[in-house]
Formats: structure tokens, C-alpha cells, sequence
């Protein structure tokens, strides 16, 4: 049962992926100024996002996977990248001049966020808020009416004309997050940086705006990252999956192989966490001990092993390296795939509990 | 094995602000007609989306919201029409976990008054006996006796709920209504509690209304399931056969979304493969 894939759902994207990086996070630290000194939310982080591919970032609260996207986006407020390199189309973006950001943003990299409420004017009509997004884009203004009447027919927002002079607040909650994914394609963006696109809504309006944002990628050729807490949208969307904990990364690999065998023991654990269709009702869930430790807890070694069912002695003390197998996945452990595999055979058989 | 608790046709409509006075007065139907019975130790499961009417029905209960019309009836007596002295004994028995731990337990008071309030409010235990009770209960749920002088901010989701459960347990209750009490929680943290609830329905027989808007949760936890549409009850009975042969639509719906996320049942690839055509 474990052994199948979604391979089938994202097998004809990724033949049509283009083997060239767009956006390349390398060794990529963020730092946060506060009362009680600088925090470091995330260090290490390399990732790649191809051509037309979807690589979702997942991970627990206080992973970083937001911390992430922001400094992306530019976007980190208190805190700022102490470390590494973002290149995007082969241009480096740290230390790039505010007004260049504001260029790149809206135009090359388009944003969905969580919340399509706050995401949206509540003084300005739909209509208003697609045009400034077009004109931005540099829509010729005589062409802005009907390319927004066409990008909420693309979305799914039905009878947009009319549309155009409602407010967001007469929109239900998935119309709205149609209407913010308009507004981030209205400039035909390279990449989309999608946070939590799908997490405040409800579980059918939920797979409806993935299907929308699927085939919108599809026809568009748009790169996506996507960050998430949930396993389940992972597998509907994403080529590759990036998984985070504790402000590092800890797994990165093609989504149906992590999936079905992940290779790092916090990945194993999260994905038998989590109850399916399959869960046994009879037995007690299998759990992950302890917490999720806070961004201000400094945690020496490995981040992960005040936790880990599989943790040695020198877990505690030395830094795991990152493992690389030939077909690309890495795993952030001092045991190999194999050897976590024959150390805790079996997903669910992860030390059960309550702690 | 007896009933605990009835619900019958409760109906709560609010009002709707009208412009003019021409206007015809319209309701909305928030909880309509809505039927049910939790048995002694058994979790009815309630399932349904946002606007549903699941947290509504929760409140009617616990009457935290007037019901417009309908009946509900705790261990054979109407909570609906009881006094205010005995619903005030009523409500030590049916207690209630809120989705957002933090935001339901006071930030000012430290954890052991906050466990030990219920019993001072209703005169269970006094002086040093409040103390050692407070720290049997915070030991009931894993936390420890040096927790009982700290605040409810110092700890994270999980533990914060953990102390929401000890206050809901202070006053032995025979009914928890858990509203959504897993939702907010990490996932590596939600499992965990799942394993506690159930573990403390076993060692003191309580029943549960198990509502949230996630399937798969509601399906591990609960005997029954309910689930409810637009205020209403589209389909209701034992949890494996809701699951396992939905009748109403609606349900099937729901369990369709649910099944093309879960990359584990054998139907993914299949629901997958149809989505995408």
C-alpha cells in the first residue's frame, strides 16, 4: 500500500519542466533583530526551483518555511538574510536596492498569501485592485477592462463584469483566494511564492482552488513555490518537496519518493502522524515525543534529536551532515536511509504514546 | 447502553437586519432541525464545513447561545428549561475544549489557577486541597507539578491544550465537547493529543462530541459520525459505515476532497488520475 506513488498525477509536468534553474537558494540564513538580540530563524538553506516546476516547502510552525518565502520576497521586516545567495534567472537578489525589489515583485515573482482578506483592499473594488495590478505589469491602459474581465473568467470568478464593481467583502472566502490569484497572475509572473494558499479554506473549496491553480500552471509555464504544513496538498501539487524543521532543512527529494519512503526520521514520523483513511481506529496513533521546539531554544547537534526515536550520542553534540543520494534526494542525518529504514522498520512503528 | 445525551430538533434561526421596515423579516437557519444522542463512553463524531452549523449545535448544548426551539435532555434532565442553580450543577458535567488553547485559557492567571478556578467556582475543593488536585489533573495530561506557577504563554500549542483539558476534566465532567480542540496544533503535536483524549475516555468513561472539520480526525476518534451541511444533518450513523458507504451526496463530496490528498489509500492515484481529465 506504501509503495504507491502520485507519481501519475505529476508524471506529465515534470517531463515538460525545463531542466533550468530559476530561482537558487544557497546557504541561506535569516536573522532576526529582538529585545534579546539577533535570533537566527533559519540557516543552511539551498533549494531550486526549475522552470515550470512546483517545489513545496513543508514544515511544522517554527520550521521557517514562511521566514523562507519572505526573505525571497524581501519581505522579512525586522529581520534580515546574514548569509547566502537568492538568484533568480541567474541575477543575484541579496543585497539588491529596494526600488529593483519592487520591480521584481508583482512582475516576475507573483505572491498568494494565506489570508485572501487581509491579501485584499476592503476600500476598493475588485475591479480597481485588478487594474493596479495590471497597470503595474504595464498593461496598456485601454486593454486593462477586458484583461481583468479575462483573468476572473480564468479563475473561475463568474460574471466578471459585474464582478469588477463588488467590494471583497462580498465574496465568499474561496472567490476571494480566486480573486488574489488574479491578481498574482495579472502580470504573468515567472514564479509564484504561494503561502499557505489553501490553509483557511474549507476542505471542498480547498480542492478546487488547487485544481485551479494546477491547470493555470499548466497552461502558463509558471514556476510555484509552495509552502505549507499539509502532506495532503504536498502530494496533490508539488514535483519536489522540501521538508523543514526547526529553521533547517532536513529532507529535500522528488514528491512521490518522500512520500512513499522518506528517508529522514522527522519526515517519517510526520507523515504516520498524520491520521488518513487508512489510520487502524483501534490502535493509539503514532506519535512524535515532545514539542516542537521554539525558534528562541538553541538546539546543539542535530535539531531534531531531543525527539528522534533513532537518536545516538553524537546526535546531541555534532551537526548531522547532509546526505546526497545519486538520484538527488538529501537527508540531514548521521544514519543513512537504509539504516534508519532497518532501525525503525515501517512507517507507523514509530514509538506510539502519548509524549 | 444509555443515552447520555439527547438533542431533538434543535433549531436555532438568527434574524436578519432588515433595510426598511417593508422588507420581509428573513431568518438565517444556522441549526436546523437537528437530532441526535451521545451514549455513556461513546464519541459522537460531528463533521462538516465552515457555515456548517457543527460549533452552533455545540453551543445550543451547552446553551452558551439560546436554541430557538427544540429540546435537549443531559442524563434525562432538560437543560434547555433548567434553572439557574442547576444548570449551574449541569455544567459541571458537560464541559467544553476550544480550538485555539491560548486564546481560551487567561494569560494572566498562572496555570494552576487556572486548572484549580473550576473547582473554587463550584466549591469541589478548597486551600491546599485545590493545590494537590490541580497537580493530579495537570499529571493526568502529561504535564508535570512544576508547571502550576507558570503562565499559559510560556508553553507551546500542545501544552496549552493539555492544560485546557485538565481544567475541562476539574470538575468530572461526564460529557466533553471538544470544538475543534486539534485543529490549531502542530501535526507532530496533534496525534499526541488524540492519544490523550482517548486515553481519558477509557480510564473515566466520559463521552465525547467530537466536532471538527477534518475528516480523517473525526474518523479516528469517533464511534458515530454526524455530518451536517448548511445548519442541517445530511447523514449520520455508525463512523465506518459514513465512511466506508457515504449515502448523501454531500458526504461523498467531502470524503472525495479528503481521499485525493491522502497519497496512502490505493484510491489516490485513481481519484487523481480523474481529477486531472
Amino acid at each position: 500500500m506504501r509503495a504507491r506513488t502520485v507519481s501519475r498525477s505529476h508524471g506529465e509536468e515534470s517531463v515538460e519542466a525545463e531542466e533550468r534553474p530559476l530561482l537558487e537558494v544557497a546557504g541561506l540564513e535569516v536573522v532576526f533583530r529582538t529585545l534579546a538580540g539577533d535570533l537566527t530563524v533559519v540557516q543552511e538553506i539551498d533549494l531550486v526551483v526549475l522552470e515550470a516546476e512546483t517545489v513545496a516547502v513543508v514544515g511544522e510552525s517554527g520550521s521557517g518555511k514562511s521566514v523562507t518565502a519572505l526573505a525571497i520576497m524581501n519581505l522579512l521586516g525586522n529581520g534580515r538574510i546574514s548569509e547566502g545567495s537568492i538568484r533568480f534567472g541567474g541575477r543575484e537578489l541579496v543585497g539588491l536596492k529596494p526600488s529593483a525589489y519592487r520591480r521584481l515583485r508583482g512582475r516576475d515573482i507573483g505572491m498568494i498569501f494565506q489570508d485572501p482578506l487581509s491579501a485584499l483592499d476592503p476600500l476598493f473594488t475588485i475591479g480597481r485592485q485588478l487594474r493596479e495590478a495590471l497597470v503595474w505589469g504595464g498593461t496598456p491602459r485601454e486593454q486593462v477592462r477586458a484583461r481583468s474581465i479575462e483573468l476572473l473568467q480564468q479563475v473561475g470568478i463568474a460574471d466578471p463584469e459585474r464582478r469588477l464593481r463588488a467590494y471583497p467583502h462580498e465574496l465568499s472566502g474561496g472567490q476571494r483566494q480566486r480573486l488574489v490569484i488574479a491578481i498574482a497572475l495579472a502580470c504573468n509572473p515567472r514564479l509564484i511564492v504561494a503561502d499557505e494558499p489553501t490553509t483557511a479554506l474549507d476542505a471542498t473549496v480547498e480542492a478546487q482552488i488547487l485544481d485551479l491553480i494546477r491547470s493555470l500552471k499548466k497552461r502558463s509555464g509558471t514556476a510555484m513555490l509552495l509552502i505549507t504544513h499539509d502532506m495532503s496538498v504536498v502530494a496533490q501539487m508539488a514535483d519536489r518537496v522540501v521538508v523543514m524543521y526547526a529553521g533547517m532543512l532536513v529532507e529535500s527529494g522528488p514528491t512521490a519518493e518522500v512520500l512513499a519512503e522518506p528517508h529522514h526520521p522527522y519526515t517519517r514520523a510526520l507523515i504516520a502522524a498524520v491520521p488518513s483513511v487508512s489510520t487502524d481506529r483501534n490502535q493509539p496513533m503514532p506519535t512524535i515525543e515532545g514539542n516542537v521546539p521554539s525558534v528562541r531554544a538553541q538546539v546543539s547537534g542535530c535539531r531534531f534529536h531531543p525527539r528522534c526515536p533513532l537518536a545516538m550520542e553524537r546526535c546531541a553534540s555534532e551537526a548531522p551532515p547532509v546526505r546526497v543520494t545519486p538520484d538527488g534526494r538529501t537527508s540531514r542525518c548521521w544514519l543513512s536511509s537504509d539504516e534508519v529504514a532497518a532501525r525503525e522498520p515501517g512507517l507507523v512503528a514509530v514509538a506510539g504514546g502519548e509524549r | 447502553m444509555s443515552a447520555l445525551l439527547v438533542a431533538d430538533h434543535l433549531v436555532k434561526h438568527y434574524p436578519l437586519r432588515r433595510r426598511s421596515l417593508r422588507e420581509p423579516r428573513r431568518t438565517v437557519h444556522a441549526v436546523n432541525d437537528v437530532s441526535f444522542s451521545v451514549d455513556r463512553g461513546r464519541t459522537l463524531g460531528i463533521v462538516g464545513e465552515s457555515g456548517s452549523g457543527k460549533s452552533t449545535t455545540a453551543r445550543l448544548i451547552l446553551r452558551m447561545v439560546d436554541a430557538t426551539s427544540g429540546s435537549v435532555r443531559f442524563d434525562g434532565q432538560d437543560v434547555l428549561s433548567a434553572g439557574r442553580s442547576e444548570m449551574k450543577a449541569l455544567r459541571q458535567r458537560m464541559q467544553m475544549i476550544f480550538q485555539d488553547p491560548r486564546g481560551s485559557l487567561n494569560p494572566r492567571m498562572r496555570v494552576g489557577d487556572v486548572v484549580g478556578e473550576p473547582l473554587v467556582v463550584h466549591r469541589r475543593a478548597s486551600g491546599v486541597a485545590v493545590r494537590s488536585r490541580v497537580i493530579e489533573l495537570l499529571e493526568m495530561v502529561g504535564m508535570s507539578a512544576g508547571d502550576v506557577d507558570k503562565f499559559a504563554h510560556q508553553f507551546s500549542g500542545g501544552q496549552a491544550q493539555r492544560i485546557a483539558i485538565a481544567r475541562a476534566l476539574a470538575t468530572d465532567p461526564e460529557l466533553v465537547i471538544c470544538d475543534e480542540a486539534v485543529s490549531a496544533l502542530d501535526v507532530s503535536v496533534q496525534a499526541q493529543i488524540l492519544n490523550l483524549l482517548r486515553r481519558l475516555q477509557t480510564e473515566f468513561g466520559l463521552s465525547y462530541l467530537f466536532i471538527s472539520h477534518d475528516l480523517n480526525v473525526v474518523r479516528y476518534m469517533s464511534d458515530d459520525t454526524m455530518v451536517m451541511y448548511l445548519g442541517e444533518v445530511v447523514e449520520t450513523g455508525p463512523t465506518e459505515q459514513v465512511f466506508g458507504a457515504p449515502t448523501h451526496p454531500y458526504t461523498q463530496a467531502l470524503l472525495a476532497s479528503a481521499a485525493r490528498g491522502d497519497w496512502r489509500s490505493a484510491r489516490t492515484a485513481d481519484l487523481a488520475g480523474v481529477a486531472e481529465s
